[in-house]
C-alpha cells in the first residue's frame, strides 16, 4: 500500500497533565474457560481483592469507572447491576465506559487530575463464555459494508497475519514460537503441523475464552506513597483509533499504536517490560516492530491474552501486570491495549517508579 | 482544573425515522452544525467522546468503531461512553473532563440513537421479553410524588402542553403538535397510570454535538464575537438499583450531584441564581420531581412552580424551553441535548425559544432505575455572580 494510507501522525503538541498519579493497587480473578459467577460477583470478589491489602474500603473511594460490554454479557444496561459491586452507597460519583477496563483507567486518570479527589477505582470485566463469538464479533462491524459479511475475528485477523508475514514482519515459525512462549507448553514444530483454522492461523496463534474480571486502584498525591512504598506512576498515557474498515489500512502497520506511543513518551527512556494486548500471535510481532522494542525487553512474561484473555478485562491486565513489574523494584514499563478488528484502535500507558 | 467552555451546539431534525440517512450520516448532520457554530473544522478538534444507550437498542455493537471515520477521529482519541439514560449528559461531562484536565485543548462530545432501527422496548427489558418499558418502570414513582404531595392532577398535563407548545418554537424538535391543549392531552390513552400517551415522551432518531475548548479557545471566541457557554460545575452521581430504604422520588444520587454542581458553581440558592433549567423529563411528573430533588422548590412543593406558570417559557423560572425530552426522544442523545440547549441559552443563541435574559442555567439527564445522574451548570461568563 502506498504511504497515503497512512493515518496521518498528530502528535499532542498540547498536553499539560501531571504526572503525580499512580497505580498503588490491582488484583484480578481467576481466569476461568467458563465462571458460574456473574459479572457483578466477580467484580464484588475483585474490588475487595484491590482494596484490602491496600487498608482501603469501598468508603474510601472518590471516584469509580467501569469498563464492561453489554453484547458480551448479553444484556442492554448489564452494568447497571455491578453499581451493587462498587458499593454505591452512599452513591458515588461513578462513570462506565463501553470499553476496555484499560479505557475506564483513562478516564478515571483524566478526572483525577481535575485536583479535587484522590482515589479511584476501574474494573473491567467480561464473561465470553456465554456466547459465541462468531456471532458476536460481526455486529462491531460497519452496519452497512462489513457486518453483513458475517466475517468472524478469526477471519480478520488471518487477513491481518497474512499481511504481516508478507511484509516479513512475522513468519508461521516465529508466531509459533509467540505461543509457545506465552503458554510456556508446546513444541513449535509439532505446532506447525497442525490445521489451519484460518490460513495463516491455527489454533495456537488464537486467543482462548476466557471468563473474568479485574479492578485497579488509582490515585493522585500524596495519597500514593502514604498507601505503598513503590507506587506505579502513569507517566504517559494516550490512546488513537484508525480508519474503521480493514481494507483501507495498511494492515502491516499500526499507525495508531505510534501515534499514542509517541504522545504517551515512549521513546523518552527505555522501558524493561511490555504488556501488549495481543489476543493474536502475529499481533504481539507487529506490535514489537512498530513499537521498535528490542530483544532487551521481555515481552508479555505473563503469557498474555495468549494465555488469558478476559474480553473487556484483558488491556486493565496488562497495566496490572506492568504496574506489578514496577512494585517489584523494576524503573519503567509499558502496557498496550486495543479494540476493535485488526487492531483498529490502540492505547498505550507509561508506567515508572520515582525515587 | 483548566476552565472550559462550550464554543459550539449543533443537533439534527429528530424525527421517527430518519431513514435518510446512515448512523455516519446522523452524527456528522450534528457535528457539522456543532463546528460551523464553532467557526472550526474537524482538523481543530483533538478528541472525541461518543455516547449513546445500549448498543442493543440498534444491534451495532461498540458502533465507536465505525464511526471514528464518519466522526473525524482518525489519528485520535476516540472514547466511548454509556451509563444508561443519562449518557449524553455524561458524554457532556467526560469531554469536559478531557479539556479540565489538561490533556486535551478542543474535544468534541456526539450522542445519538437512532432508534427506528430496533426496538428499544425490546432492548429495555434485555431482550427478554415482558418489558414494562421507562414507563412502566416509572409510573410508581409518579404515584408515589402525587401521593407524597398531594398534587392535583391536571400538573401532568400541564407539563406536557408546555413542552410541545416550547417544541414549535424550536426548529429540530420531533413532536409538532399545533394543537395541543390539556383536553387533548386528558383524552390521550392511559398508558402506565397516572402516564397519558401524550404526557410520554416520544422514541427519535437524533445527535448532538457539542463542541468544548479551554479558557484560551473560549476567550477568543467571545473576542470574535461569539459568545462561550462556561461550565461553572459538572458531576455525575450513581447509586443502586434498589433496595429497602432508597427513595427514587428524591434520589440521594440526585440530590447530592445537584448540590455537587451547586458547590462548585458558587450556587446557595438554586432557585434564585439559576435562569432556567434543561431537566430530563421523559414522562411529564418528573419536572415536578426533579424540581424538588434539585433543590429548586421546597419537598413537595414543585407542582406549584408548575401550577402557577413559572416553569413556561415567559415564566420566572423555565424548565424545557427547547420542548425537553417530551418533544424529542433520541434516547443516547437526550441528554447530550439537555447540556446543549442549557448551553445555548447562556450564549443567547436559543433562537425562538430563548430565556429572556438567561446567563446561568442548569442541565441534568438521569438514567436506569432513576439511579444514574449526570448535571452541569454553565454561564455567559466564569464570575456570573459577581
Amino acid at each position: 500500500m502506498s504511504d497515503t494510507s497512512r493515518t496521518p501522525v498528530r502528535p499532542n503538541s498540547y498536553d499539560r497533565t501531571s504526572d503525580d498519579i499512580a497505580v498503588v493497587g490491582w488484583a484480578q480473578t481467576p481466569m476461568l474457560r467458563r465462571t458460574e459467577k456473574s459479572e457483578t460477583q466477580l467484580l464484588m470478589d475483585v474490588i475487595t481483592d484491590a482494596l484490602e491489602p491496600l487498608s482501603l474500603t469501598r468508603a474510601d473511594i472518590d471516584f469509580t469507572c467501569l469498563g464492561s460490554c453489554d453484547y458480551i454479557t448479553g444484556q442492554a444496561f448489564s452494568f447497571v447491576s455491578n453499581l451493587d459491586a462498587i458499593g454505591a452507597w452512599p452513591p458515588k460519583r461513578d462513570s462506565h465506559v463501553e470499553m476496555d477496563g484499560a479505557w475506564a483507567l483513562y478516564e478515571a486518570w483524566l478526572r483525577l487530575q481535575e485536583g479535587d479527589i484522590d482515589i479511584a477505582v476501574v474494573t473491567g470485566s467480561g464473561r465470553s463464555s456465554t456466547g459465541d463469538p462468531t456471532l458476536i464479533y460481526p455486529m462491531e462491524m460497519d452496519p452497512y459494508f462489513l457486518a453483513p459479511l458475517g466475517a468472524d475475528p478469526l477471519t480478520f485477523a488471518a487477513l491481518q497475519a497474512r499481511a504481516v508475514i508478507a511484509a516479513g514482519i512475522a513468519d508461521e515459525r516465529s508466531m509459533a514460537q509467540v505461543a509457545v512462549r506465552s503458554r510456556g507448553a508446546g513444541d513449535v514444530d509439532a505446532l506447525l503441523t497442525e490445521d489451519y483454522l484460518r490460513e495463516p492461523l491455527r489454533r495456537h496463534d488464537v486467543p482462548p475464552i476466557t471468563d473474568g474480571a479485574a479492578a485497579m486502584v488509582l490515585v493522585r498525591g500524596d495519597r500514593a506513597r502514604e498507601l505503598v512504598d513503590r507506587p506505579a506512576y502513569i507517566t504517559g498515557f494516550d490512546h488513537r483509533t484508525e480508519c474503521h474498515n480493514p481494507s483501507f489500512r495498511a494492515l502491516d502497520d499500526s499507525p495508531s499504536t505510534r501515534i499514542a506511543a509517541s504522545a504517551a513518551g515512549l521513546g523518552d527512556a527505555p522501558v524493561e517490560v511490555a504488556e501488549l494486548q495481543a489476543a493474536f500471535t502475529h499481533e504481539e510481532l507487529l506490535l514489537r516492530s512498530v513499537l521498535d522494542l528490542g530483544d532487551e525487553v521481555t515481552v508479555n512474561a505473563s503469557g498474555g491474552a495468549l494465555k488469558e484473555n478476559p474480553i473487556m478485562a484483558t488491556g486493565l491486565v496488562r497495566i496490572g501486570r506492568a504496574a506489578d513489574h514496577i512494585f517489584g523494584g523494576g524503573s519503567r514499563a509499558l502496557a498496550h491495549s486495543t479494540s476493535g478488528p485488526c487492531l483498529q484502535q490502540n492505547l498505550i500507558c507509561i508506567l515508572e517508579a520515582r525515587s | 482544573m483548566i476552565p472550559t467552555a462550550v464554543v459550539g451546539v449543533g443537533q439534527t431534525h429528530h424525527k421517527t425515522r430518519r431513514l435518510d440517512v446512515s448512523f455516519g450520516g446522523l452524527v456528522r448532520e450534528a457535528v457539522f452544525r456543532a463546528l460551523e457554530d464553532a467557526h472550526m473544522t474537524l482538523d481543530d478538534i483533538d478528541a472525541v467522546v461518543l455516547g449513546k444507550a445500549p448498543d442493543l437498542f440498534e444491534g451495532v455493537m461498540k458502533p465507536e468503531l465505525y464511526l471514528s471515520d464518519a466522526l473525524g477521529a482518525v489519528g485520535k482519541p476516540m472514547f466511548r461512553v454509556h451509563t444508561a439514560g443519562s449518557v449524553g449528559g455524561t458524554t457532556a461531562i467526560v469531554a469536559a473532563s478531557h479539556v479540565q484536565a489538561g490533556k486535551h485543548r478542543t474535544v468534541l462530545a456526539v450522542a445519538f440513537e437512532k432508534q427506528s432501527e430496533g426496538n428499544a422496548q425490546f432492548a429495555l427489558g434485555s431482550g427478554k421479553g415482558a418489558s414494562l418499558g421507562a414507563g412502566g418502570a416509572f409510573a410508581p414513582f409518579i404515584r408515589a410524588y402525587i401521593q407524597r404531595s398531594g398534587a392535583p392532577e391536571h400538573i401532568g398535563w400541564k407539563v406536557a402542553v408546555k413542552d410541545r407548545l416550547n417544541a414549535l418554537k424550536n426548529p429540530y424538535a420531533h413532536l409538532k403538535i399545533e394543537d395541543i391543549s390539556i383536553e387533548k392531552v386528558k383524552a390521550s390513552p392511559m398508558m402506565w397510570d397516572p402516564i397519558r400517551f401524550l404526557e410520554s415522551c416520544p422514541s427519535s432518531d437524533g445527535a448532538c454535538a457539542v463542541v468544548l475548548t479551554d479558557e484560551q479557545g473560549g476567550r477568543e471566541a467571545e473576542a470574535a464575537g461569539r459568545p462561550a457557554a462556561w461550565i461553572l460545575g459538572a458531576s455525575s452521581r450513581s447509586e443502586p438499583p434498589s433496595f429497602p430504604g432508597r427513595d427514587p422520588v428524591r434520589p440521594a444520587a440526585c440530590v447530592q450531584c445537584a448540590d455537587d454542581v451547586y458547590a462548585q458553581a458558587g450556587i446557595t440558592n438554586p432557585r434564585e441564581q439559576l435562569d432556567m433549567a434543561e431537566l430530563y423529563v421523559p414522562f411529564s411528573w418528573h419536572e415536578a420531581i426533579w424540581l424538588e430533588a434539585h433543590g429548586i422548590a421546597e419537598p413537595g412543593e414543585g407542582w406549584k412552580m408548575i401550577d402557577d406558570g413559572t416553569t413556561e417559557l415567559t415564566g420566572a423560572f423555565p424548565v424545557n424551553a427547547s420542548g425537553g425530552v417530551l418533544s424529542s426522544n433520541p434516547i443516547g442523545a437526550s441528554g447530550l441535548l439537555r447540556f446543549a440547549e442549557a448551553a445555548n441559552q447562556v450564549r443567547g443563541a436559543a433562537g425562538e425559544h430563548q430565556v429572556e435574559g438567561a446567563r446561568t442555567a442548569l442541565a441534568m439527564a438521569y438514567g436506569a432505575n432513576s439511579q444514574y445522574f449526570s448535571m452541569w451548570v454553565v454561564a455567559n461568563s466564569l464570575q456570573p455572580f459577581g
